[in-house]
C-alpha cells in the first residue's frame, strides 16, 4: 500500500511505497500503476513506476494536487491481479571490445573473470521498472558477489545494447547514452522498437529476465 | 473541411536549418512508464499563439527554433504564417526585404524566403503556418524528440537542404495579429522538493538567495546551472525514481540541474525543488549565460499564479484580432 502521498511541485504527486527495494514493494508499486492506468482519471499525463515511488504528473488545467490526492486514495486497487511473468531470453556476448569494465570488476571484486560471468549469467533477474531512456529495463537481484558502484566518472557514451552492471541491479542500454554502470557485455537484441507503438519495449516491469551467453559469432547473426 | 489539398505542390525548402529547429505540438502523454517523456514546444503560451493567430487548432504542430532559426524558402500557394516570441526575422520578396513582427500574421508565395535571424535575449520561437505540415506522428504526437529519435522528421533536427511538405492550406488566409511584448524574468518560483533535507543550511540558503549561470550545456533535456555550490549532507544520491518537468535535481559536484520537456524519466539524484507550473514557459526562454534566481513559494501560492497564468493567456487569445 502506499506509505504517504505529497506534492512534487504545483502539477505533480510523490507517492511512497516505503524504503525498501524489494519484489514485494515494487509489484506494489506495478499494481497500483496498473489500476491508475485502466481507471484513466481525467488530467493525469504520466504515471511514472519506479522501484518504490509512483510519480504522477497532472494537468493543472484539469485537476489540483488535493483532488488527485483523494481520487488516489479512494481508487480501486486490484491487489489479486496477477502481474505478467513473461520469462525472457536475452543472448549476451562478453567479448574483449563489449565487456569494457570486466577487467575493472575482476580487480575490485578479485574475483576470477569467468567466475563473474558464471555467477551473472546462473541467475533470474527480475523487471523492476523501464525509463531513464525509452525502454531500458533495471533488473535486479545481482548476487551478492558480484555487486559494486557505478563508475566514478561516467561514459559519456555508453554503446547501444550494453548490459551493465551497479549494486544490486543490472540493465540493458536500448539505445546509445551516457551512463555510469559496470559493462560486462553486449546483446544484438533490438531492446526497444518505436515503429511498435503497442508494444516498443521488449522487457516489462514484472517479467523475468535470464541472459545467455553467445559467441561473437553467434552475436553477428543475430544482429539485425 | 474548410481546406485545400495540395500534397507535394506547397513546400518549404530549408537553405540553412538554423541551432535546435524541430518540430513540436503538445507533446505525448502517459508513456513516462516506458522512458518517454512529455516533450512538446518548450514555452506553452508561444505555441499556443503561434497557432491562434495563424487561425490554426490550438495543438496543430509548429516549427520550434532556438537562438537562430531556419532560412526557409516557400514555393506554392498563397499561405499566411506567424512567428511568436521575441525573435529578429526578415521576409525576403524578390529584391525587397521586410522585417517581421512577431504575433503577426505575414503571407508568403512561390519564390519568398523567410529569414529567421535570431532570437532576442530568450531562447525558443516558434513558426506557424495557416495550415498543417505533412509529418509522421508517433504515439499521437509529432513532436521531435531527438534522444529518443520518435516523432515528425524521424526523430531528427532540421537539417539544411532538406524539403518540407505542406498537406493543408487553410482556405481563408489569416491577417490575425496581437499586441504583445513577451516579459522576461531571472525570477523563478520553487516549491521545495521531496529530497530539501538533504541539504545543508548554508546550501539552501545559497538555493534560494543567490543567483545562478545558465550553463551552455542546457537543451531541451534540462538546463544546467553554474554557480555556488549547493552542499548535500546526507547522501549524494537516492534510489532512482520518477522525473516531471521542472524538477530540480542536484548531483553530488552541487551543481542544479533543472529537467526540462525531454528529460530522462528517471533519476537518482536529489530533489532539492520543482518550478512552479506558472514560470514554466519564463524559465525556458531564460538564455545560456544569463543569471537566474530562485524564490521559494508554498502550493496554495503557486496554485493561485497558475490560475492567473492561465486567466492572462486566455485574456491574450481573446485580444487576437
Amino acid at each position: 500500500m502506499i506509505k504517504n502521498i505529497s506534492n512534487l511541485g504545483d502539477a505533480g504527486l510523490y507517492c511512497d511505497f516505503g524504503k525498501e527495494v524489494n519484489k514485494d514493494t515494487n509489484s506494489m508499486v506495478i499494481k497500483y500503476f496498473k489500476s491508475l492506468q485502466k481507471t484513466k482519471i481525467d488530467g493525469i499525463n504520466n504515471l511514472t513506476p519506479s522501484y518504490n515511488k509512483l510519480i504522477i504528473s497532472f494537468d493543472l488545467n484539469k485537476t489540483d494536487y488535493k483532488s488527485l490526492k483523494n481520487k488516489i486514495e479512494n481508487v480501486e486497487i486490484d491487489l489479486f491481479e496477477n502481474l505478467s511473468k513473461e520469462k525472457i531470453k536475452i543472448p549476451v556476448c562478453c567479448e574483449e571490445n563489449f565487456s569494457l569494465d570486466i577487467k575493472r570488476l575482476s580487480e575490485k571484486l578479485k574475483l576470477d573473470r569467468e567466475k563473474i560471468y558464471e555467477n551473472f549469467f546462473n541467475n533470474e533477474y527480475f523487471c523492476y521498472m523501464t525509463g531513464f531512456i525509452a525502454g531500458m529495463p533495471f533488473l535486479g537481484d545481482l548476487d551478492e558477489k558480484i555487486r559494486l558502484k557505478r563508475l566514478e566518472t561516467p561514459r559519456v557514451k555508453v554503446p547501444k545494447g550494453s548490459i551493465g552492471i551497479t549494486e544490486q541491479f543490472t540493465n540493458i542500454y536500448s539505445s546509445e547514452s551516457p551512463g555510469g554502470w559496470n559493462i560486462i557485455g553486449n546483446t544484438p537484441f533490438n531492446i526497444f522498437d518505436s515503429s511498435k507503438e503497442n508494444k516498443p519495449n521488449l522487457i516489462s516491469p514484472g517479467d523475468t529476465v535470464v541472459f545467455e551467453r553467445i559467441t561473437i559469432d553467434e552475436y553477428k547473426k543475430l544482429y539485425g | 473541411m474548410n481546406t485545400k489539398n495540395f500534397m507535394d505542390k506547397n513546400y518549404l525548402h530549408i537553405i540553412r536549418s538554423g541551432i535546435n529547429s524541430t518540430f513540436q505540438d503538445s507533446g505525448r502523454k502517459n508513456l513516462n512508464h516506458i522512458g518517454i517523456p512529455i516533450s512538446g514546444a518548450m514555452d506553452n503560451r508561444n505555441f499556443l499563439l503561434a497557432n491562434k493567430i495563424a487561425g490554426n487548432e490550438i495543438n496543430m504542430q509548429v516549427i520550434e527554433f532556438a537562438y537562430q532559426g531556419p532560412l526557409l524558402k516557400y514555393f506554392g500557394e498563397k499561405i499566411s504564417a506567424v512567428i511568436t516570441g521575441d525573435v529578429n526575422f526578415k521576409i525576403k520578396k524578390n529584391q525587397n526585404h521586410i522585417k517581421g513582427e512577431c504575433y503577426n500574421c505575414f503571407t508568403l508565395e512561390s519564390g519568398d524566403e523567410l529569414d529567421i535571424l535570431s532570437t532576442n535575449k530568450s531562447v525558443y520561437g516558434y513558426l506557424a503556418i495557416s495550415g498543417e505540415f505533412d509529418l509522421e506522428y508517433q504515439w499521437r504526437s509529432c513532436s521531435t524528440n531527438t534522444k529518443a529519435i520518435i516523432g515528425a522528421n524521424k526523430g531528427k533536427r532540421l537539417k539544411t537542404n532538406q524539403k518540407i511538405n505542406i498537406s493543408r492550406i487553410n482556405k481563408d488566409l489569416s491577417n490575425l495579429k496581437l499586441n504583445y511584448i513577451n516579459t522576461k524574468i531571472e525570477q523563478i518560483r520553487v516549491i521545495k522538493g521531496t529530497n530539501f533535507d538533504y541539504f545543508s543550511d548554508q546550501g539552501k540558503k545559497n538555493f534560494f538567495e543567490k543567483s545562478f549561470k545558465v550553463s551552455k550545456l542546457s537543451d531541451r533535456m534540462g538546463m544546467r546551472l553554474e554557480g555556488l555550490t549547493i552542499e548535500n549532507i546526507k547522501d549524494p544520491n537516492i534510489t532512482s525514481e520518477g522525473l516531471m518537468k521542472g524538477v530540480v535535481q542536484v548531483p553530488p559536484d552541487g551543481n542544479p540541474i533543472i529537467m526540462l520537456s525531454d528529460h530522462g524519466t528517471i533519476g537518482g539524484y536529489p530533489k532539492i525543488g520543482v518550478i512552479i507550473s506558472a514560470d514554466y514557459d519564463k524559465l525556458v526562454q531564460i538564455p545560456s549565460g544569463s543569471k537566474i534566481k530562485f524564490s521559494n513559494i508554498e502550493l496554495k501560492d503557486a496554485e493561485t499564479l497558475f490560475k492567473l497564468y492561465e486567466m492572462e493567456t486566455q485574456n491574450l487569445i481573446s485580444q487576437i484580432k
